[in-house]
């Protein structure tokens, strides 16, 4: 059961990645990472990290792919406009990526049995543990990144506004 | 509770996922789609960073995949706005234009 959810999930993943890559309108390619990062989720719910799937949901198809979508409503992006490469870049684009699937592919073979076979905890991903080892081993990290989300604020704004704007 | 997935489909997938992401930046002249494809590439490196948790009994790795979705929302809106600022100047959207560094 738990592996056709699996099977299936994947698949959809795989198919609406490749759909980004080879869709020609941007918006599609937009709504085609939005499935897939539904499906990340769905494989984030299968691995028991139910906090971070609600987080992944909300962060990614919530905030950062209307962003997306904004940005490209905004500059008017539409089939006409798209910039294509010439057939033979295309091409040695697929081949490098796929030599490079083969690398990975590779490179982590037998990585699985460095993994033992052990019973899991379940409640491994819920809100109480995460946020207790968050807030404890990651107290640090955890308060950089509110510096690093501030910056990121301040600096977006700076370069968005209008250069127009008299001091 | 023994899981019923086996961790290497979830790193198959995984390597799936990022080299269709390689394969996206290679590919598309288009910044808005490079930029997605780079997002693929971090959920890629996410989805299994969250299975060896998972698979491992340690909760630090689903806090790493915290705090990467937190990165990756101040990258998104720092190059979204750094994309803009280029569409102003050079009206297009084409990474191809943006070749003075070249050589």
């Amino acid at each position: 059961m738990t592996l056709n959810v699996f099977y299936f999930i994947s698949f959809v993943a795989v198919l609406s990645a490749l759909m980004v890559v080879f869709s020609k309108n941007p918006v599609y390619s937009v709504l085609y990472l939005i499935i897939t990062f539904f499906c990340i989720a769905g494989h984030y719910v299968l691995l028991n990290a139910q906090f971070l799937a609600v987080v992944h949901v909300i962060v990614y198809a919530g905030a950062i792919m209307v962003l997306f979508l904004y940005v490209i409503m905004l500059l008017n992006l539409n089939e006409e406009s798209e910039p294509h490469k010439r057939t033979i870049l295309k091409v040695m684009a697929a081949i490098c990526s796929g030599l490079l699937m083969v690398v990975l592919i590779g490179a982590l073979k037998g990585t699985e049995q460095m993994v033992p076979q052990q019973a899991t905890d379940s409640g491994i991903g819920l809100v109480k543990n995460l946020g207790k080892v968050m807030f404890t081993d990651f107290l640090l990290p955890f308060e950089i990144t509110s510096v690093l989300l501030l910056a990121a604020m301040v600096g977006a704004i700076m370069l968005g506004k209008s250069e127009t704007v008299k001091r | 509770m023994i899981n019923t997935v086996p961790i290497e489909y979830y790193i198959w997938l995984a390597v799936a996922l990022f080299t269709i992401g390689v394969m996206g930046v290679l590919y598309r002249r288009n910044a808005i789609i490079v930029f997605m494809c780079i997002e693929l590439m971090l959920n890629a490196v996410n989805l299994l960073m969250v299975a060896f948790s998972s698979y491992l009994n340690d909760p630090a790795g689903q806090v790493f995949v915290f705090f990467i979705m937190a990165v990756a929302a101040a990258e998104v809106s720092v190059g979204l706005a750094i994309l803009i600022l280029m569409y102003r100047n050079t009206k297009t959207i084409d990474i191809d234009v943006l070749n003075r560094l070249k050589w």
